[in-house]
C-alpha cells in the first residue's frame, strides 16, 4: 500500500503547525471570522447546524487497520464516539470543538492523513472504484493513477483558486462503480491494441444543474495524462466563470462553450504543457505502482467457507448478497454494510471501527476501503476466512445483508447536520430501510438504488438513483421530490422528476406504492426496477404515486 | 396596512463549541431559546443584530430567527429553527440530550 514519503509528512506537519497558530488567532480574537473562514474550510472545518464538522480524506477510498483505529480514536477522544463515511470517500466527525481540531489533525497527520482540500475552490480528495486492485473485472488498478494526480493536485500552486470546486474520479474497470460520469473529470483505465491508456470524461457534475460528462478523449497514452489533465484544469481556470456561483463548475463551462470548443484548447494547451513535464511524472508513477502492488495472496483450501456455505442460512444469505468477485479464485471481496435497518446510512462506531481494523490485519492483507456508497470493504479476502470475519463482524452488529439493496441507502447528513440543508434525509432512510425489513420484502425487490439529498447540492447523489429523493422546504415545510430512473454506472442517466412532491409522513408510502408498482408489473424476479422502469417508462409508476389524480381523471 | 412585525429573536453558534446560542436582553448567549429577548420592532431587531455582530469572539454566523410566542415564551416558527433547538433526529446529541 502507498506509504507517504517525508516530503508529504513534513508537509503535512507544516500545515497543522499553520493551522494551530490561525485556531489561536482566532479564539484570542485577532483573526476575525471573515479571515479565518476560508482558513479553516482550507483544513477541512466547517461550521453545520449544531456544531463544527471536521471533514478528513481517504484519497481513493484507501486505508490500513492502523488508519482505521487512529479515526475510531479521534472519534472516542474528540468526538462522540463515531463517525460519518460519505459519497466523497471522507469521514466527517460531527461534533468537534474548535480549540481541539488542531490536535485531532495532528493526530490524523501521525497516520499521514489529513483534511487539506476537503474544501473550497481547490481540486478535491480523488475518488476511485472501491473494489480497485481486487475487482476481477477490472483492466488495471485506478490507485496509482489516482495518486499521481493526488500527488500532482495537492496544494498546486496554479489551481488553488479555481472558479469553483473541481473533483476527479478514476476507475478501472468497465463496469463503472465510481460514478465517473458525474465528476468535473472523469478517468478510465482501458487498453487498446495492448497500450494503455485513458478514457477521459468531462464536464459531468450534480448539484443543481445536473449533467452527464462527455468523453473529450477516447483514448489518451499513459504517459499524457497529467499534462492533458493540466490542460484541462487551466482551460477552465481561464474560460469558467466566477461571476455566479452556479454558473462556475466546469460542467457550465463545457455546456456553454460546446465540447468541441473545449477540447479544441484543451489540445493546444497540451500541445504546450507536453514537453515540459519531461517524464518525471512517468517516473514518479513507475514508483507509486511499485507500493500498490498486490498482496501476497495465500494458498490454501476453501473448504470451510463451503461447509458453512451449505450448512448456515444465515452465513449464506449474507455472503450471496456481499460478497463480489476477486480476481483471485480463491478470494472474495467483502462488503461490510454500515447501513443495518433504521441506522444513520454511513456511520459507524468506534468498536466497530476497531473491529474492522483487527479483522482486516488478521485476515484480510490489512486493507480496508471507504466506499463512495458508504460501507467498508474488505479487498482482499481469502474464502476460508469468511465464516470467522462473520462471526467476528456479527460480534458489533455489522452483517446486515442488504447490499445493493432497497435498504443500502445514500443519504446526505440533510437538516439534522447540514447548515445548507432544505429538509432532513437520514430520518427518511432510515424509515425506508426499517419498513421494507419489515415487510420482509427486500431479497424479493432485488437490486436497487435509493439515494436522498436534503437539498439542491445533492450530495447523496439523488439524480442518478434509480429512485432519487430530493429534500425541500416547500411554504415552510419539508417537501420530497421523486425522481425515476437515474443511473450512476457507465450507462449514466439523470433521473426524471415522477411529479408533485410528498409531506414528511408522505414519503414512506409513497416509495412503498411504488415499489408495488414495480413488483406487479415486472417481468420476473430477474428484472431489477431500473430495468422494468426503462421498458415501461413513467406511466405505471406516475399511476401509483399518484392514486388520486387517477381516480379523479376517471 | 403594512403587515405585522413577527417577533424575532438573535441567533448564532458559540465560537468554541459550535453550539446553537441566542442573544438575552442583557447581552449574553443563552443556550435556551426561553432565555432570548424578544424583539418586537424592526429597527430594534437591526440594532440587536449589530449588539450581536458585535461579539465576534464569542460567536459566529449571527443572525435574527422568526419566533411565535406561546405563553410568553418563544418559539421557532420554521423547522429548521426547530432542529436548531434540540439537535439531530437520529441521535440523542446536541440540546435534547444536554439540556433537557
Ligand atoms: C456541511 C456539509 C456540506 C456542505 C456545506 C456541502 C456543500 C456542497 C455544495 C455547495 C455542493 C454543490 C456544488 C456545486 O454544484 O457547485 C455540493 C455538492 C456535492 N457534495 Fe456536498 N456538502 C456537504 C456535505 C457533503 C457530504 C456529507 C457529502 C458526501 C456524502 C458530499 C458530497 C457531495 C457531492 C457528491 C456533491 C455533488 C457532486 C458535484 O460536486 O457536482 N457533500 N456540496
Ligand atoms: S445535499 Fe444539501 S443538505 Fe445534503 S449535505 Fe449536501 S448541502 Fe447539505
Amino acid at each position: 500500500m502507498y506509504q507517504y514519503n517525508d516530503f508529504d509528512r513534513d508537509f503535512l506537519a507544516e500545515r497543522n503547525a499553520q493551522f494551530r497558530a490561525q485556531v489561536e488567532r482566532r479564539i484570542d480574537g485577532s483573526l476575525t471570522e471573515d479571515e479565518f473562514k476560508p482558513l479553516r474550510l482550507m483544513n477541512g472545518l466547517y461550521l453545520q447546524l449544531h456544531a463544527y464538522m471536521l471533514r478528513v480524506a481517504i484519497p481513493y477510498g484507501t486505508l490500513n487497520g492502523g488508519q482505521m483505529d487512529v479515526l475510531a480514536n479521534i472519534a472516542d477522544k474528540w468526538d462522540k464516539g463515531y463517525g460519518h463515511f460519505t459519497t466523497r470517500q471522507n469521514i466527517q466527525y460531527n461534533w468537534p470543538k474548535l480549540k481541539d481540531v488542531p490536535d485531532m489533525l495532528d493526530a490524523l497527520g501521525e497516520v499521514g492523513m489529513h483534511a487539506i482540500q476537503t474544501s473550497g475552490n481547490t481540486i478535491r480528495n480523488v475518488t476511485a472504484d472501491h473494489f480497485a486492485g481486487a475487482a476481477k473485472d477490472e483492466v488495471a488498478d485506478p490507485r496509482p493513477t489516482a495518486e499521481l494526480l493526488r500527488q500532482w493536485s495537492t496544494d498546486h500552486p496554479e489551481f488553488q483558486f479555481l472558479p469553483r470546486k473541481f473533483k476527479l474520479a478514476v476507475t478501472g474497470s468497465a463496469n463503472d462503480r465510481a460514478v465517473i460520469k458525474a465528476h468535473d473529470i472523469g478517468i478510465r483505465l482501458l487498453t487498446r491494441d495492448g497500450e494503455e491508456g485513458y478514457e477521459i470524461i468531462v464536464g459531468g457534475g450534480l448539484g443543481r444543474t445536473p449533467m452527464i460528462g462527455k468523453v473529450l478523449r477516447d483514448f489518451l497514452p499513459k504517459a499524457d495524462l497529467l499534462p492533458y489533465c493540466e490542460a484541462i484544469v487551466s482551460v477552465y481556470n481561464l474560460l469558467g466563470r466566477r461571476d455566479n456561483k452556479y454558473k462556475a463548475r466546469i460542467k457550465i463551462t463545457v455546456h456553454e462553450n460546446g465540447i468541441e470548443t473545449i477540447r479544441d484548447l484543451v489540445e493546444d494547451r497540451f500541445a504546450l504543457l507536453k514537453p515540459q513535464f519531461g517524464g518525471v511524472d512517468q517516473k514518479m508513477l513507475k514508483d507509486i505502482e511499485a507500493q500498490f502492488a498486490l498482496p501476497e495472496f495465500k494458498n490454501g483450501s476453501v473448504a470451510a467457507f463451503k461447509d458453512a456455505y451449505h450448512s448456515d442460512p444465515v452465513f449464506r444469505s449474507w455472503a450471496d448478497t456481499n460478497l463480489t468477485a476477486h480476481k483471485n479464485d480463491d478470494y472474495s471481496i467483502v462488503s461490510i454494510s454500515i447501513k443495518k435497518h433504521g441506522q444513520t446510512p454511513g456511520d459507524a462506531t468506534s468498536a466497530q471501527m476497531r473491529e474492522m481494523a483487527a479483522i482486516a490485519r488478521e485476515f484480510a492483507h490489512n486493507e480496508l476501503r471507504i466506499s463512495h456508497e458508504q460501507n467498508v470493504i474488505l479487498p482482499h479476502v481469502h474464502k476460508s476466512h469468511l465464516p470467522a470475519i462473520h462471526a467476528r463482524l456479527k460480534s458489533v452488529d455489522l452483517t446486515t445483508a442488504n447490499i445493493g439493496k432497497i435498504s443500502d441507502i445514500i443519504a446526505c447528513p440533510g437538516m439534522d447536520y447540514c447548515a445548507l440543508a432544505t429538509a432532513r434525509s437520514i430520518p427518511v432512510a432510515q424509515q425506508i430501510a426499517t419498513r421494507f425489513d419489515e415487510l420482509k420484502l427486500e431479497h424479493e425487490i432485488g437490486d436497487l438504488k435509493i439515494k436522498i439529498s436534503g437539498c439542491i447540492n445533492a450530495c447523496g447523489h439523488h439524480h442518478v438513483g434509480h429512485i432519487g429523493i430530493l429534500g425541500l422546504d416547500r411554504a415552510g415545510v419539508e417537501n420530497y421530490q421523486i425522481t425515476l430512473g437515474g443511473d450512476h454506472t457507465e450507462t449514466a442517466a439523470v433521473g426524471e422528476r415522477a411529479g408533485p412532491g410528498f409531506a414528511y409522513d408522505e414519503i414512506v408510502p409513497a416509495i412503498e406504492r411504488l415499489i408495488g408498482a414495480y413488483l406487479q408489473n415486472r417481468e420476473d424476479e430477474n428484472e431489477r426496477f431500473i430495468d422494468a422502469y426503462r421498458r415501461l417508462g413513467l406511466a405505471p409508476f406516475k399511476a401509483a404515486l399518484y392514486p388520486e389524480v387517477k381516480a379523479d381523471a376517471a | 396596512m403594512s403587515k405585522p412585525f413577527i417577533p424575532k429573536v438573535v441567533t448564532a453558534n458559540a465560537l468554541l463549541e459550535g453550539d446553537v446560542v441566542y442573544l438575552t436582553a442583557d447581552d449574553q448567549w443563552s443556550r435556551q431559546l426561553a432565555d432570548a429577548e424578544v424583539i418586537e420592532d424592526l429597527a430594534h431587531g437591526d440594532l440587536r443584530l449589530l449588539d450581536g455582530s458585535s461579539q465576534p469572539d464569542v460567536v459566529v454566523g449571527v443572525y435574527l430567527i422568526d419566533v411565535a410566542l406561546e405563553d410568553g415564551i418563544p418559539q421557532p416558527t420554521h423547522f429548521r429553527e426547530e432542529f436548531r433547538t434540540r439537535g439531530p433526529s437520529n441521535y440523542n446529541h446536541g440540546k435534547q440530550a444536554e439540556l433537557f
